[in-house]
């Protein structure tokens, strides 16, 4: 076990990541990418890690030993305060600094036509609209705490809408959403394609199969065809990482980052964060509107298991650190990231039994199963032995302490299936968020004006 | 099969005209002087203070400028035969000379690659007919596969001399000791892409800080540094030379300096984008940066350039790697490695190795500076030697500027400042990593063969 970034060597310079900035500005339009390099760069050069030999290496000797070593509470600080700090730092805001902006008169739209109720119904004006700059939600870095924040208390709103006899509310109502996922998620894609017609938007819907993707259109055309058809926001699922970042680049429209490759999904940990607020809420007996986000404040919250290749992991730690959460990474060294330079992690270690009676949220990752030279453990047998959620280990866990996972569950492997089964394990909750948080990223990003005047 | 490869095929017939190169600084390996050259008949004439300017000549101003044995490129893929839509010969040959090389090697992995003699001489005569020299490497295996000796004795009976499998290492340790054996034999040379593939594991990029918060899958230094540590253990055991194409780790640079602190024939190379480019450019996931080996850390930048000032690196050498706008316009895991070089060389280099410019990849690191005369060994007569394209390899490359050499030299303005805009650039394709990024240092003018093909930055054919 090893901390995140100890100081190897002072080899990194203080701000490689600046002149990217600029560059990757003009080139993609992905200005908050190039804050958030800079942001992690100036962290990395804090930190002070060789970089190359650095976080692999150490992750693998620390792994071994088994020691507990943390990182000191101010650099853990320091880094949770970061992402904040540039998030609010300007132009790189793009849903949080526009949420603020917005008007109030689209109130009422989004709480829909049923205004009899729409008093206490009313959610946060929508930010965007004609002439507005386009948004994205590429990284959980677009958003920072704030926007984290808007998109819980949005999010809230439209379960509530959920529940009404007819879930629709005309907030998108003449705008096209297009989903575009190249990588099969039927889950995914119902969520957010339910959350676009919710919301009154026209959804077209698009995956390889059978389509000129798989006939060798580039990539590109494909996207820049759908685009013709007059798309306000494209939500894209690709294998590879950067491919939503590609997407924005290349069109005119909204891009929602529906997973991609090994790096993000932006969604799924919001949806997580709105499930950890709903069950501090109702411990601690309070409404979800009256708690906010303090609860994460301090939140101890343990990631277990194949950190290195899962985009669920890299938005929630994210997303977590952010709210000011404090994040250990639990993991076999071949399945973590190859650096933590950076990473606003307090911890990393090995020791699941350790960890345990300190946590507040375990967050369980999936295992993939392959076998042979592609497996990064000998065994699923011999991964549950040391990192599986077993009914021993879960009743390590504090009374209070809740269990999440991003699904599909392999129950006997990573969560054995008794503990799947407890209440604290509140999978179902994650599912049923999914649809009203993906309601509030598309509502924020979209912003109502046309919609208002049909109102 | 002959003892010595005969002289290397593909030189340009000389050009039957006067030039004279006024105002200039000569600068080759034996020192920096004042002085006007006078070209005739494709060789060097006179080259003394001032020159009186004989009648029909053309008259290149060097004012400010210096000028030098024309650059030699080791590694350029030229795309022809198989990839024409991306690049040619002869396109090439034009980014070439705008980038002041006089010659340039030719990579063999092309569609049909540089593996028998056929296409290596359909390539030499393509390249006879283009701006510049082309001079041709062959395969070291069979169709690059890594699973049985190309022919190339065949090879080198036409005058190659380099022989590799570019693109891809020979993965199999056993198959490149015989290799090495039989090109002892020869007397060529073999060139290594040190990369194990195993231990690449389809990475997209540099494996680190980077990649990590990237969620792209890397490619670790130790990928490299491996096959390098497993050539200087072959080459000691067979004493055949060996050169190390585009070297870009630090770990890597460090094995071969100690070879060559122990006596070994190897030389190395590196690209002018690991000079100045860090894994940093990929943050946008823009795959104009993606190129193999990848972009490495700011320790390693600096590296490569410290190993450029110690004398760990015989070359710079571009890795000129054209590709089709499309297949950039791809998803990372789908478009290929690779970046334009040939046009960008001598500013970057320059900029990079002498001037030390920040916003190049290692600012905050201690480099020593070359002298501009070191920077143009880099790019001239020091590749010249190792392509076997000097006055002792039996070629008309490399210099010096003197009286009764070959007229093949280059006339660079160091203190020109440029933007690198899409119209600028005479290859095929659009990929060169500086696009829209201004640079100083230009190319006026180049002769080949005492043909003035560069005038004033404007290719003449
Ligand atoms: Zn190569």
């Amino acid at each position: 076990m090893v901390a995140a970034g100890p100081g190897a060597s002072g080899g990194a310079s203080p701000e490689p990541g600046a002149g990217v900035t600029a560059r990757g500005a003009g080139r993609s339009g992905t200005g908050a990418r190039g804050a958030r390099a800079r942001e992690a760069s100036g962290a990395a050069a804090r930190v002070g890690a060789a970089e190359r030999s650095g976080a692999a290496a150490r992750v693998g000797a620390a792994e071994q030993s088994g020691a507990a070593a943390r990182v000191g509470a101010a650099e853990r600080s320091g880094a949770a305060a970061r992402v904040g700090a540039a998030e609010r730092s300007g132009a790189a805001a793009r849903v949080g600094a526009a949420e603020r902006s917005g008007g109030s008169s689209q109130a009422d739209a989004a709480s829909g036509q049923d205004s009899d109720d729409g008093g206490s119904q009313s959610v946060p004006a929508p930010p965007g609209g004609p002439g507005g700059r386009r948004r994205h939600l590429l990284s959980i870095d677009d958003l920072g705490a704030e926007g984290i924040a808007t998109v819980l208390r949005l999010s809230d709103r439209f379960v509530e809408v959920a529940r009404r006899p007819i879930p629709k509310v005309p907030a998108l109502r003449g705008r096209t959403v297009a989903s575009v996922f190249a990588e099969s998620s039927t889950r995914t894609r119902l969520s957010f394609e339910t959350a676009a017609r919710r919301l009154s938007a026209d959804v077209i819907s698009f995956s390889p199969a059978g389509s000129s993707l798989a006939k060798g259109e580039s990539l590109r055309d494909t996207v820049q065809t759908v685009a013709a058809m007059g798309v306000d926001c494209f939500v894209v699922r690709h294998g590879c990482a950067g491919v939503p970042a590609q997407v924005a680049g290349w069109t005119g429209a909204s891009v929602v980052n529906a997973g991609d490759g090994w790096h993000e999904h932006p969604t799924q940990a919001l949806l997580d964060c709105a499930t950890i607020r709903q069950v501090l809420a109702e411990r601690d007996g309070m409404a979800v509107d009256d708690v906010g986000v303090d609860g994460f404040v301090g939140l101890r919250v343990a990631i277990v298991g194949d950190v290195a290749h899962s985009r669920v992991a890299r938005s929630g730690i994210l997303a977590l650190a952010a709210l000011g959460a404090r994040v250990t990474l639990v993991a076999p060294g071949s399945l973590l990231p190859p650096s933590l330079v950076g990473w606003p992690v307090e911890a990393v270690t090995a020791d699941l039994d350790d960890v345990l009676p300190e946590t507040d949220v375990c967050y369980v990752l999936r295992l993939q199963t392959e076998r042979g030279a592609g497996a990064f453990v000998p065994s699923p047998r011999e991964y549950t032995a040391g990192f599986g959620l077993t009914a021993r280990r879960a009743a390590l866990l504090p009374d209070h302490a809740m269990v999440l996972h991003p699904g599909p569950m392999v129950r006997g492997v990573e969560i054995a299936a008794d503990v799947a089964d407890l209440p604290r394990t509140v999978v179902l909750r994650q599912v049923a968020n999914g649809v009203a948080v993906r309601m509030a990223v598309l509502f924020l990003l979209l912003g109502a004006e046309e919609a208002t005047a049909d109102a | 099969m002959p003892d010595r490869p005969p002289a290397p095929a593909g030189a340009a017939a000389p050009w039957p005209g006067t030039v004279v190169i006024r105002g200039g600084t000569v600068v080759d390996e034996t020192g920096t002087r004042q002085a006007d050259v006078l070209v005739r008949d494709g060789r060097v004439v006179a080259v003394e203070k001032r020159i009186t300017i004989p009648g029909g000549a053309t008259v290149l101003d060097a004012g400010g400028c210096l000028v030098a044995p024309g650059l030699v490129d080791l590694h350029a893929h030229l795309r022809q035969p198989g990839a024409e839509e991306a690049e040619t010969v002869e396109s090439a040959s034009r980014a070439a000379v705008l980038g002041g090389f006089t010659a340039v090697v030719a990579m063999p992995n092309t569609d049909p690659p540089v593996d028998n003699a056929a296409v290596a001489l359909e390539v030499l005569a393509l390249g006879a007919a283009s701006l510049c020299r082309v001079a041709v490497a062959g395969a070291i295996t069979v169709g690059r596969a890594g699973e049985r000796l190309a022919p190339m004795g065949e090879l080198a009976a036409l005058g190659v001399r380099l022989f590799t499998d570019d693109g891809a290492g020979v993965q199999d340790g056993g198959l490149m000791r015989r290799a090495l054996d039989y090109a002892r034999g020869l007397g060529v040379t073999l060139a290594q892409h040190c990369e194990d593939r195993a231990i690449a594991a389809g990475g997209l990029m540099h494996e680190g800080e980077w990649s990590a918060r990237l969620g792209l899958p890397g490619v670790p230094a130790a990928a490299e540094e491996a096959m390098v540590a497993r050539d200087i253990a072959l080459v000691a055991a067979t004493g055949a030379p060996m050169h190390f194409l585009h070297l870009s780790c630090a770990g890597s640079l460090s094995l071969v300096a100690a070879a060559k602190a122990a006596g070994m024939p190897v030389t190395a190379e590196v690209a002018p984008h690991h000079l100045a480019l860090t894994d940093a450019e990929l943050a946008a996931y823009d795959p104009l940066f993606k190129v193999n080996p990848p972009l490495r850390s700011a320790a390693d930048v600096a590296a490569v350039r410290r190993a450029c000032a110690t004398g760990t690196v015989d070359a710079v050498a571009t890795d000129h790697a054209p590709h089709a706008a499309n297949t950039k316009e791809a998803p990372l895991d789908e478009a290929p490695p690779g970046m334009l070089g040939l046009q960008t060389a001598w500013p970057v280099a320059l900029a990079a190795l002498h001037r030390g410019d920040p916003g190049l990849g290692a600012d905050g690191e201690a480099v020593p500076a070359l002298s501009v005369a070191d920077v143009i060994g880099l790019l001239s007569w020091r590749p010249a030697r190792i392509a076997g394209l000097d006055r002792a390899g039996g070629g008309d490359q490399g210099g010096p500027v003197a009286a009764g050499e070959p007229a093949n030299l280059c006339v660079l303005d160091p203190a020109h400042t440029w933007t690198v805009e899409a119209g600028a650039l005479a290859s095929r394709s659009g990929n060169s990593p500086w696009r829209g990024r201004t640079l100083t240092g230009s190319v006026r003018h180049t002769v080949v063969a005492g043909e003035p093909v560069v005038i004033g930055g404007e290719a003449q054919r």
